[in-house]
């Protein structure tokens, strides 16, 4: 269906001149900054300190491998949170894609219901759970919780960002995998009923081999996503109780906002870019990811 | 997958079929009840219990401690529109969400039926390229991009977030109105043209109009995304009168972290526009994504 080339009434230039905004703004505002932030990880670039400016070298990067216990705590934390985040959405979102899935009175209003709090951004989600976590007035009272702030706990802390990021994280998941499902074809599951597999072997042998691109896609996007994760943790914890919570790109945010300090801010970016970097093309290749891209 | 535009049943997925095709079984089915309600119910809880409360706060007087708002007060609303600001956030946040729509879909239009309809040298570098800046961190992002709107004299100014905010909407919604494009035969534009229209105007009279399902999945998409976004408006802009509402959100939260009515009411405007959005476009959003983002 696609390949309409050479009619005669479309000029050949005719799909470079529709890309051509697009290809002219990601080049602008995506590729020149990041070959901008490898150039400033090279400096010293602190607006506060403006005197001080010039060539670093791999300054920088020596401060941020050998002299910066918050670098490596902030790596830690986010390894954690990506791993638990990712896990416990990659569960909880396909048990609610395979729900919605099915054939039920009210299908259509309860999608709309459990995907909403995709929609809300992180700083909402953060007000709404605030008033949830509350030691006084929050619902958790009610479900037993100690007295004590659960966010200003160091044992709790963790506990209540996941919860609070699953809150919003599980309906994306959802909904990717929703895409995928209604891709499988029925025929598949009347045979294998026919051929007497129960509701579990029909899972593991046609669910999911048919939802394994959506699966790559959905956990490989939401990983980035988690990775990257800034709104929710900054307005929910500000990084804290004593940093407990700061991951590597609020770090980031803190060194550039903050103390305005961009030589240093470019060097975590950089280190950054790399763990993703690495993460993306491990798992591209695990997967075989984009093989169909070879246009 | 995120790029795949090959052809495919598309966005008119089997809509309600459940797999297995098996016949609707009956409600009373006790282990339908167990595998299908019981988690059903318990997941909504999780989902609307947050909203619920955030109501009861919003509508309920301060100090109150009643599980549901009664009586009923709106001073939580009057306190943030008026005197926290959140008229001038709502606007703002509206422009910026408006033109940043107007730009992703317009755009992503012109991308997406490239892809779909061109077989063009330098299409899978295009493509692949797209697929990339899905893994670019807009927080990694944040001082490039605060030195590029300083350097264009954009810093606190609302265009800054629209075309930061264009530029981070564009590479999904290519994708997904690639695949919106996909689903349109084009025998159809094909007829047009053989009856003397150009290819412009068969695209205007045949293509656009079927196009509508797509075009409110991505600007719905790119509205939601614009509206929700809290770092690049928290990083751009620090003149008040220019904040967005997730912007005035956090300082609600705090500043005001002991008047929880006001947070609440806060969230309930910042949660109305793009809550109801969603409820209206989520259908198409899930046939677009099957349609072009992921290879089922």
């Amino acid at each position: 269906m696609a390949g309409g080339t050479g009619r005669p009434r479309t000029p050949r230039w005719a799909p470079y001149l529709l890309i051509s905004p697009t290809v002219l703004l990601i080049a602008i505002f995506l590729v020149y900054p990041i070959g901008s932030v490898l150039y400033y990880s090279l400096q010293h670039y602190n607006l506060t300190r403006p005197w001080s400016d010039g060539f670093a070298g791999l300054d920088n990067f020596r401060r941020m491998l050998l002299e910066d216990p918050l670098f490596w705590s902030s790596l830690g934390f986010t390894a954690k949170w990506v791993v638990v985040e990712i896990a416990l959405q990659l569960v909880f979102g396909m048990a609610l894609a395979l729900i919605v899935n099915e054939t039920f009175i009210g299908r259509g209003l309860a999608r709309s219901l459990v995907f909403s709090p995709w929609a809300v951004s992180g700083v909402l989600t953060t007000g709404i759970w605030i008033l949830l976590y509350n030691p006084t007035t929050g619902i958790v009272r009610y479900l037993g919780a100690p007295e004590a702030a659960v966010l200003g706990n160091p044992d709790t802390v963790f506990g209540a960002i996941v919860v609070t990021e699953l809150w919003r994280g599980v309906p994306f998941f959802a909904i990717l995998l929703l895409a995928g499902l209604q891709g499988v074809p029925g025929e598949l599951y009347e045979a294998a009923a026919v051929d007497g597999a129960g509701r579990v072997r029909r899972f593991l042998h046609v669910t999911l081999p048919h939802l394994r691109d959506a699966i790559v896609l959905a956990t490989l996007l939401r990983a980035v996503w988690e990775f990257n994760n800034v709104d929710l943790i900054y307005t929910l914890t500000g990084g804290g109780p004593a940093q407990v919570t700061t991951t590597l790109p609020l770090y980031v945010a803190q060194r550039a906002i903050d103390a305005k300090d961009f030589g240093y801010g470019s060097a975590l970016t950089t280190a950054g870019f790399v763990i993703l970097l690495f993460f993306s093309l491990v798992y591209l290749r695990l997967s075989r990811f984009g093989a169909d891209h070879k246009a | 997958m995120a790029t795949e535009v090959i052809p495919r049943q598309a966005a008119q997925a089997p809509p309600d079929t459940p797999p297995g095709g098996a016949p609707a079984r009956h409600v009373r089915d006790p282990g339908r009840v167990l595998r299908l309600y019981v988690p059903l119910g318990l997941y909504l809880a999780f989902t609307l219990i947050p909203f619920y409360w955030m109501i009861v706060f919003a509508l309920r007087p301060a100090g109150s401690t009643s599980p549901v708002p009664w009586p009923i007060t709106f001073d939580h609303f009057a306190t943030v529109w008026n005197d926290i600001g959140y008229a001038v956030f709502f606007k703002n946040s509206v422009i910026v969400g408006v033109l940043s729509l107007f730009f992703t879909t317009v755009i992503a239009l012109m991308g997406g039926y490239a892809l779909a309809r061109f077989r063009f040298r330098g299409r899978g570098l295009f493509m692949v390229v797209l697929l990339c800046t899905q893994f670019i961190p807009g927080a990694m992002m944040l001082i490039p991009l605060f030195s590029i709107f300083r350097e264009l004299g954009l810093i606190n100014s609302l265009w800054s977030l629209v075309v930061a905010d264009t530029v981070f909407n564009l590479p999904l919604s290519i994708i997904l109105m690639s695949g919106f494009v996909t689903a349109v035969p084009f025998q159809v534009e094909e007829a047009a043209m053989v009856d003397g229209c150009s290819r412009p105007r068969a695209f205007f009279a045949v293509v656009l109009p079927q196009l509508r399902p797509g075009l409110i999945a991505v600007g719905s998409f790119a509205f939601i995304h614009t509206w929700n976004n809290f770092l690049f408006a928290l990083m751009f802009i620090s003149r008040q009168a220019n904040f967005t509402i997730p912007v005035g959100l956090s300082y609600t939260i705090g500043e005001y972290s002991a008047d929880f009515g006001a947070l609440a009411a806060g969230g309930v405007v910042a949660a109305l526009p793009v809550v109801c959005v969603f409820a209206v476009i989520q259908r198409y959003l899930v046939h677009g994504i099957s349609a072009g983002a992921v290879k089922g």
